[in-house]
């Protein structure tokens, strides 16, 4: 199906890829600052999962075991993010800038002996039927399954957040930590398990990148998609759909101007290069424009229980 | 450095104690990216490590990679001078100022700038004819490709890319008047991610050859998955991705280079160079040619090879014209390399334009 | 059962305590990290002098390092302090790096185009353009987050992109040395007299950005500690009702800490490039932008403890240069030592701001 000389089903399955990374963080991100924590330290769990996930899938040979471990890796970081903040009051923003710091050194580090060896690829998944559907089948039923896995996240944690009480917790201790404190709710406890499921995800995220999207791995590889993740987490008010649409609409784009200029089109490449970040801004101030921002009300202040 | 201490103390007590404990020569390495990427910087690395096999104890080799151009680099230089380093490699067109700065203020230790057009009475600048391995590229897409359509991944716009894709495009064209290429620039010389990105989007646009500028792997990765694309290897063999997708490769030999280098500053005869030597002279590798390719484009390819080493061919012979229509070679006239040093234009087919 | 009580006033004792345990630490910690990758402890004691006291202290580096060190702390002071005016009041300016390269490109137009001409007025027309350009750079975060309510962090760090694409547009159009033989890069202005940003004291190191990120350090504290500015500004971080009751004008506050923060960042970016660095080029930035975010917390954005934390990030930075290139330690373990510094920082100023008293007591 080609559009302007771009072929839709190429295209797309091209954009969920690019953005599946950055998808995975931002909901694992959505995640914690819902529970009213900021955690600026995404870049450092996505690429510590990225190495991690590296190596145990070349080790093994099996890609899945390095998500797995690459999810565990994440986690495990961010515990020390979660103790600074959680336990030891540490001002939020700087421990988090600390954490992509120590993440992108020790991952560095970690990788040295594993520059420019070959990982095991994910095969892509044929859905019996779906898969064959014209058109539809190769764009959107023939992914592998950490996209699909994605997407299955961005469901589960909408559904839990509006329909479960632990949806309704997360969200109180989010928005008044006092309230929910006095309610009876053990704010740090909800906190830490937010923190460290979005260092899990995170660390999926950035194991996609070393395993599937490109596959190699090379330090500092995630290139900022980190911080792409923390502006999507923002430009998607929290809302988990949002973040889906927010990040295939970054991936797409960014898909998108590499084939504009693949064809040739006339418009100068630092402008196409441009314009995914400058479509979210304009996006962002049409959503404050028609909208209004709902951060969580008690986002990146220390919770102290006094009494 | 531990084991070397350990032995050298072994030596004294058996009384077999060298007199040069130090070397003669300290050659120091400043590298832009990792050891690590597989391309570039790799092989400026591997050039470094022939040069110690080469002299054994007499030279010590430094290095440090990752250095950013610019103030930093500078600095780096300063450093490996002050610490007695005889002889300094500068591998990346941006260390140009910084390189000239450092060696006023070290008159006494020679450089060599990689890439660069800046000389001065201690600095050489060296670089590869890459293009003749372009030549020979753009003769194997052009017969391969079944689509007619080839990706380039091209880096920065600096006349060393555009030279690449225009000797790759005439000779691509001059076996297949109806081939056509597509142009991605990325901006970066090393970004697994963003090179993976334009291989695909290549790709999807129906390239089944793609050609890189960048120094990663990724490109052949991305070709590998699609199935049916070639690649070539860039900078250096890639030769895990052979015989398919990757067909052939350039690979950047500096240990020849370097070795020669060396050499001239413990003989005392190094002198300001400018060197710009290709396939002839061994700088410019081609990577074994692999069996997807038919047994008659091989041939072809090594005897275009072997006449630009003997110089009686060279791949910027006229007629041709600039992209505008204007004229730029008459039948049979070669190009001196001044223009080629400068080129910021592309030769006439190529569609799209030079950014800026 | 020990419990962590807040303090009701900082412990002035821990304030000043706090580096120098977290130093401590790192040096350790470090050193334990050094050792692993070398193999053995002994080069691990030599790694952290390397990168701790030689620069400073060493006969053969000192005198080139010294200076060194002040060139690398001198645009991250100045950015950070910047900084830390819109940190103080909850103003998160996380695009500083881009309000660095537009500064750079601001302040470097204005010289290329009056070359050659040689005037004493041409230096502080760049200084005034660098300031500008990083100005209107933070301006567009800041009056989308008055008039729109958009999240500053996002738009600024977008704009960081946008800036860089800028940066490469210009360095191979707009700016691009015509005798450059068609690679991009601007002239280089080391070869350019009036707009050279040279040492005001020879092989000292300090150029005029140094100058001006110690004067900034100076301003910066009286801003805050007497002007009725800066309580302004810190009232606005800590109490934001109050600050609402009290009248302060929340518009006028963030255009100010952005404004301020970006024009610093555009001076700093326009010192660099005229200086030290030379020419606009595609990768003229080097990540100040970021590095400044880090020390002004580690300076706990106090204008002093900036000034500190700036010059001992930029020790670790040429020592770690140093020790990379002597030892062959792997640049990586540089920047987990950095991150290292920055966590135990944050771990050891719990003891700064609370207490710690056991029940029933």
């Amino acid at each position: 199906m080609v559009m302007f000389g771009i072929d839709l089903v190429l295209l797309i399955p091209a954009l969920m890829i690019s953005a599946t990374p950055v998808l995975l963080a931002a909901i694992g991100e959505a995640v914690v600052e819902k529970s009213g924590v900021l955690n600026l330290g995404v870049e450092g769990m996505m690429i510590t999962g990225a190495v991690i996930g590296f190596i145990i899938a070349v080790n093994t040979q099996i890609p899945i075991y390095g998500f797995i471990c690459a999810a565990f890796a994440g986690a495990l970081l961010s515990i020390i993010f979660a103790i600074l903040t959680q336990y030891m009051m540490s001002n939020q923003v700087a421990t988090g800038l600390g954490l992509t710091m120590v993440g992108l050194g020790l991952s560095a580090l970690i990788g040295k002996p594993y520059e420019g060896i070959k990982s095991p690829t994910l095969t892509k998944l044929e859905i019996p039927i779906l898969s064959d559907i014209p058109i539809l089948g190769p764009m959107i039923f023939s992914h592998d399954a950490i996209v699909y896995f994605s997407i299955f996240v961005i469901a589960s944690v909408a559904f839990i957040i509006k329909k479960t009480r632990i949806g309704l917790i997360l969200r109180a201790v989010g928005e008044n930590q006092d309230a929910a404190h006095a309610l009876g709710y053990k704010v740090i406890r909800i906190r830490f398990i937010a923190i460290m499921f979005g260092g899990a995800t995170a660390g999926i995220g950035g194991a996609y990148i070393s395993l599937a999207r490109v596959p190699q791995w090379t330090e500092g590889m995630t290139a900022g998609a980190g911080w792409i993740a923390l502006a999507l987490v923002v430009f998607a008010s929290w809302k988990p759909w949002r973040v889906l649409v927010g990040a295939y609409l970054f991936g797409g784009i960014t898909v998108l101007q590499l084939n504009l200029q693949a064809i040739g089109v006339a418009i100068p490449v630092e402008i196409l290069s441009m314009s995914p970040y400058l479509v979210t801004i304009v996006v962002l101030v049409g959503i404050s424009l028609f909208g209004h921002q709902t951060a969580p009300g008690s986002l990146a202040r220390p919770f102290h229980a006094s009494q | 450095m531990k084991f070397k201490s350990i032995l050298t103390g072994v030596l004294l007590a058996f009384g077999l104690g060298t007199a040069a404990i130090a070397a003669d020569v300290k050659v120091g390495f400043v590298y832009v990216g990792p050891i690590g990427d597989g391309g570039w910087t790799y092989e400026h690395d591997k050039g470094r490590l022939a040069v110690e096999k080469h002299f054994g104890d007499r030279v010590e080799t430094i290095y440090q990679e990752n250095v950013p151009e610019g103030a930093d680099a500078e600095r780096v230089m300063t450093t490996m001078a002050m610490q007695g380093a005889d002889l300094i490699f500068t591998t990346s067109f941006g260390y140009m100022d910084p390189t000239i700065n450092v060696a006023k203020k070290f008159p006494n230790v020679k450089f060599e700038h990689a890439t660069g057009y800046k000389r001065s009475d201690n600095v050489s600048t060296y670089s590869a004819r890459f293009y003749e391995g372009r030549a020979i590229q753009g003769h194997i897409a052009g017969k391969m490709t079944k689509t007619n359509k080839v990706g380039y991944i091209a880096s920065f716009p600096i006349p060393e890319v555009i030279r690449g894709i225009n000797s790759a495009y005439i000779h691509a064209k001059k076996v297949n008047p109806n081939i056509e290429f597509n142009i991605i620039w990325v901006y970066t010389w090393f970004d697994p991610a963003k090179e993976a990105d334009a291989a695909k989007a290549l790709i999807d646009q129906g390239a089944d050859v793609v050609l890189q500028h960048t120094d990663s792997t990724a490109p052949q990765a991305a070709a590998k998955e699609a199935g049916n694309v070639i690649t070539f290897g860039q900078a250096s063999d890639m030769g895990e991705y052979a015989p398919m997708p990757r067909v052939s490769s350039i690979i950047d030999d500096w240990a020849p280079y370097y070795v020669a280098r060396t050499q001239a500053v413990l003989d005392g005869s190094w002198e300001s160079v400018d060197t710009w030597d290709g396939i002839g002279p061994g700088m410019v590798g081609i990577g074994e040619i692999s069996d997807a390719v038919p047994a008659d484009v091989k041939a072809e390819a090594l005897a275009m090879r072997d006449a630009i080493a003997n110089g009686t061919y060279h791949p910027f012979t006229g007629p041709i014209k600039k992209q505008d229509g204007s004229d730029w070679l008459g039948a049979g006239e070669t190009s001196d390399d001044g223009t080629l040093l400068g080129m910021n234009f592309y030769v006439e087919g190529i569609t799209a334009e030079v950014p800026q | 059962m020990i419990k962590l009580e807040k303090r009701r006033t900082i412990s002035k004792l821990w304030t000043g305590l706090t580096p120098l345990i977290a130093v401590f630490l790192t040096m350790l910690f470090g050193g334990l990290m050094f050792g692993l990758l070398l193999g053995d402890l002994s080069s691990a004691f030599g790694a952290i002098k390397l990168i701790f006291w030689d620069p400073l202290f060493d006969e053969n580096f000192a005198s080139y390092a010294r200076p060194q060190l002040l060139v690398k702390a001198g645009p991250i002071i100045l950015i950070a302090i910047g900084l830390s005016i819109g940190f103080k009041a909850g103003i998160w300016n996380i695009g500083a790096e881009g309000q660095y390269i537009l500064g750079a490109i601001f302040g470097a137009s204005v010289a290329l185009s009056l070359f050659p001409h040689e005037s004493i007025f041409i230096f502080p027309a760049m200084v005034l353009a660098g300031a500008f350009g990083g100005f209107i750079w933070a301006l567009i975060p800041a009056v989308l987050k008055v008039y729109f309510k958009t999240n500053e962090i996002l738009v600024s760090l977008m704009l960081v992109y946008v800036a860089e694409n800028i940066l490469a547009s210009v360095s191979q159009g707009l700016l691009r040395n015509p005798d450059g033989m068609g690679f991009p890069g601007s002239r280089n202005l080391k070869d350019y007299p009036s707009a050279h940003n040279s040492e005001i004291i020879t092989n000292s190191g300090m150029h005029w950005g140094v100058l001006t990120a110690f004067l900034s350090v100076i301003l910066a504290y009286f801003l805050f500690l007497k002007h009725q500015k800066g309580y302004e500004i810190r009232i606005t971080g800590e109490a934001p009702k109050a600050a609402y009751f009290a009248g302060i004008n929340p518009s006028k506050t963030i255009i100010f800490c952005m404004g301020m923060s970006g024009l610093l960042a555009g001076m700093a970016g326009l010192f660099e490039v005229a200086g030290p660095a030379g020419q606009i080029t595609i990768s003229f930035n080097s990540g100040y932008g970021f590095t400044a975010i880090i020390v002004a917390f580690l300076g706990r954005l106090n204008p002093l403890g900036i000034l500190m934390a700036g010059l001992l990030m930029a020790l670790t930075y040429i020592g770690g240069e140093i020790a990379q290139l002597m030892l062959g330690l792997p640049g990586a373990s540089i920047q987990l030592l950095q991150g290292m510094l920055l966590f135990f920082l944050l771990a050891t100023d719990i003891f700064t701001n609370y207490s710690f008293k056991t029940r029933g007591s």
